[in-house]
Formats: C-alpha cells, sequence, structure tokens
C-alpha cells in the first residue's frame, strides 16, 4: 500500500507493506538509521519517534499507522543545518557513552520540554523514564536536559 | 503480508472486521505487536481501532463517567474529569508503563489484555465499572467481573469490540489508593498491586470499603471477608492485621519471574497497612 506522511518536514508517499514495523521503514526503506531497535518489545525507548510531537515507540507500530502523520526523527530535530539545544547539552555533559540511547533518550526529553518547559529534576527523571541508558547512570543525562531546558526558555543555544 | 485496517467510522470497521473474521483488533499495539513478535500470537489481518472518533474521550453522564476504550493512559491522565472523579485511577494510570507507553495504549486495551497484572484493572473493579460492547447486531453492557474471565480472557464475542467502559462517580469516597510493588519504578509489572476505596467517618470509622487486588491471581482479585472485617471498624493498624489475614487466604497468587508465591501473599496482605493515615 501508499502509505503518505511527513517526515521531518518532508511530505512522502511510500510503496510497503502495511505490516511492517515503523522502525523498519525508517531504518530499512527510508536509511534514517538514527531511530535504534533495543527490545524491540516497548521496554527500552531506543526506538523512540515522535509522531505529531508526542514520543512513541516505532517498534510498536506499523508502517500502515504513519499515514498522515507528522513524523519527527532523531535526524529531523534539528532545523536545516543548525543545531538544537538538546543534542548541544547532551555533548556539553557527556550526556552520551555508547551513544545507542541517544537519539531515543533526546527525542523522549524534546517529548517532555514540549509539555513542560520548565521542568524539575525528578520531573526529567519521570519524563525519562521510558528510555534507558545502561552507561551513563542518568546523571548527566539529567543535567543536560536540565540545561537545554533552559537554553530553550532563554531562546539561545546551549553552549 | 498481513492487511491492516486503520477505519475511520464504526462502518468502515464492521466492514473490516466482516471481510477479515479471523483479524485481531488492537488500538495501541503495546501488547499485542510484542505478542505477535514473539510468536504467541498469529494474526492474518490486524484492524487498529486509534482512528475511531467513536472511541475516544471521556464523558460525564449524570451520576457516571465514560471512559472511551481507544482513549490512551495520557490522555485520561491529562483529562480534567478522570482528575477530578477518578483519582484511584490516575494513581494506578501513573505506574502503568512509561511515559511512550501511555502515549500509545489505551484502557480498552489493557483491559481486552486481561491481565492479572493489568494496571488499570483493581481500580476499575473496585470502581464496580461496566464494560460496552458493540457488534453489528447491537450493543450490550457487562460488569467488568463478569467480561474477564482469566488471564488473557474475556467474553468478548466474535465479531464484537469493547468501545468503553463506565464507572460510577464515587461520590461519597474520601480515600483513594493505588498501590503498587514492581521491581522497578518505571516500566515494571506489577509483582502485588491493590486498590482500595472507603468511606471513613470524622471520627475514624470504615464507613465502606472496596478492596482489590492485581497480580496475586488469575484475575484480580478481591476479599469480602477482609473488606467485611474493616467494615465500622477503626483504621488502626491492629484492625488492618486483622484484615490482612482475610487478604492472604483470599489471593491465589504463583511464583514467576518477578516473585514467588508465597512473597505475593505476605506483601497483598501488608499493603492494607498502607492505608493507616498519617
Amino acid at each position: 500500500m501508499t502509505v503518505q506522511f511527513n517526515l521531518n518536514g518532508r511530505r512522502i508517499a511510500l510503496d510497503v507493506d502495511p505490516d511492517r514495523r515503523a522502525v523498519d521503514i525508517l531504518r530499512e526503506e527510508l536509511g534514517l538509521t538514527g531511530t535504534k531497535e533495543g527490545c524491540g518489545a516497548g521496554e527500552c525507548g531506543a526506538c523512540t519517534i515522535l509522531v505529531d510531537g508526542v514520543n512513541r515507540l516505532s517498534c510498536l507500530m506499523l508502517a500502515a499507522q504513519l499515514s498522515g502523520r507528522e513524523i519527527t526523527t532523531i535526524e529531523g530535530l534539528s532545523r536545516e543545518g543548525g543545531t538544537h539545544p538538546l543534542p548541544e547539552a547532551f555533548v556539553k555533559h557527556g550526556a552520551v557513552q555508547c551513544g545507542f540511547c541517544t537519539p531515543g533518550m533526546i527525542l523522549g526529553a524534546a517529548a517532555l520540554l514540549q509539555e513542560n518547559p520548565a521542568p524539575t529534576r525528578d520531573e526529567i527523571r519521570r519524563g525519562i523514564s521510558g528510555n534507558l541508558c545502561r552507561c551513563t547512570g542518568y546523571q548527566k543525562i539529567v543535567d543536560a536536559v536540565a540545561e537545554a531546558a533552559r537554553a530553550i526558555q532563554e531562546g539561545e543555544p546551549s553552549s | 503480508m498481513r492487511k491492516v485496517f486503520l477505519p475511520r467510522d464504526m462502518a468502515e470497521l464492521w466492514s473490516a472486521m466482516a471481510d477479515e473474521p479471523a483479524a485481531r483488533v488492537y488500538a495501541g499495539g503495546t501488547d499485542l505487536l510484542v505478542a505477535m513478535r514473539a510468536g504467541t500470537v498469529v494474526a492474518p489481518a490486524l484492524i487498529c481501532l486509534e482512528r475511531l472518533a467513536e472511541l475516544q474521550g471521556v464523558r460525564e453522564e449524570g451520576e457516571e463517567i465514560w471512559l472511551g476504550a481507544a482513549t490512551t493512559h495520557a490522555a485520561l491522565l491529562s483529562n480534567p474529569l478522570v482528575g477530578r472523579h477518578l483519582p484511584l485511577l490516575v494513581q494506578a494510570l501513573r505506574t502503568l508503563g512509561s511515559p511512550p507507553i501511555r502515549n500509545m495504549g489505551t484502557i480498552g486495551g489493557n483491559i481486552c489484555t486481561a491481565s492479572p497484572a493489568g494496571d488499570t484493572l483493581p481500580p476499575l473493579y473496585v470502581l464496580a465499572a461496566e464494560v460496552e460492547l458493540q457488534s453489528p447486531g447491537g450493543r450490550r453492557r457487562l460488569p467488568l467481573r463478569d467480561f474477564i474471565a482469566g488471564p488473557g480472557q474475556t467474553r468478548l464475542e466474535t465479531g464484537e469490540i469493547l468501545t468503553g467502559v463506565r464507572v460510577r462517580k464515587p461520590v461519597d469516597a474520601n480515600c483513594h489508593r493505588f498501590e503498587k510493588i514492581g521491581q522497578r519504578q518505571a516500566l515494571a509489572c506489577c509483582i502485588v498491586s491493590m486498590a482500595a476505596l472507603l468511606t471513613v467517618t470524622p471520627a475514624g470509622v470504615v464507613a465502606s470499603i472496596r478492596l482489590a487486588w492485581g497480580s496475586v491471581g488469575p484475575t484480580v482479585m478481591e476479599a469480602p471477608a477482609a473488606e467485611a472485617a474493616l467494615t465500622g471498624s477503626f483504621m488502626t493498624r491492629e484492625n488492618l492485621h486483622r484484615a490482612a489475614v482475610f487478604v492472604r487466604q483470599a489471593v491465589a497468587p504463583i511464583d514467576d519471574i518477578r516473585a514467588s508465591a508465597a512473597y505475593r501473599r505476605e506483601v497483598a496482605g501488608n499493603l492494607l497497612l498502607r492505608l493507616l493515615p498519617g
């Protein structure tokens, strides 16, 4: 079937099997390998994407469900050629080790900041509680999200 | 390749169900798609309910609140009617899965999955929820406790879907408590949970109490003897300990990867102590 949706601000139409998983469409058909598959069962958050601005898991969504949606992957988070305060702050705070959780973590944080632009550290922890990181111990991730929140509020890049 | 239907109204839904009688119906996909990938469910076709407006939202209807079956947990959490009238359900929803799971999973899905560990089920049992079922032939209502038949089993008939859940506003209750023990705070399948809805007099006497437990039996477990023991009693540690004995007799837990039956039985009783004021 032909599935039409907006991907990172671009309108696209794809001829795909409707029962393939969204994560496979993104990675294998569209080459957007920033979206990772960790557990494939909704428990790790590595495959997080934004669907109409809301963080969802692309391993538990079928291609047909992309139809008509506004999809943002990690590749589309920054404006054309620009940067975004979240990845900037992750770099600055060393909130990345192996990096596998990072795209999902950043998109989860982006959804959180959309809903709550000035979260407390506790609210940040709860906001990213669906994204597992096995390297960092989360402290630096929370630091980075807190700084990105401040930067977004001040309307400036974080570094 | 399987067909995937995304009906936009009830007519499209019934036509898809007629075309593919063996299709599996889902909304959020957080249970069904996991089971399909694990190979425990085989679906020749899929029907996704996420775009059916008829199954969305929350309505106040007189003394009752109607919750659309395909309403996500996150949508329920941010709904003012749910916040005002169903604090017990709110507490349970906050512990369910994780933010992305709550953005996808729905209350109707949590009910139809009929897991003994389903986080919304103990609250809905004590709220005496009724499910609304619909097929091309008509509608029916069933008490939730009659709808759920066993672990993973419901009385949903072929060609029928769950459209909504109805609960009476618990206007007299002044204590709404959901407690959940898991292996961690987020993304935890519960080891034991307890929902409690009480009316306590200003003097501290339990005027009425409804209790239900998750993950300690094939379905949600209730303990009428514990409720009877507490009704008319003061909320003291001694009285709660005494009632906990009845709870441990009423539950029927099993050993699994998360906890032993003995631990679950002990904790199911102990959770009553969390009702102690202060």
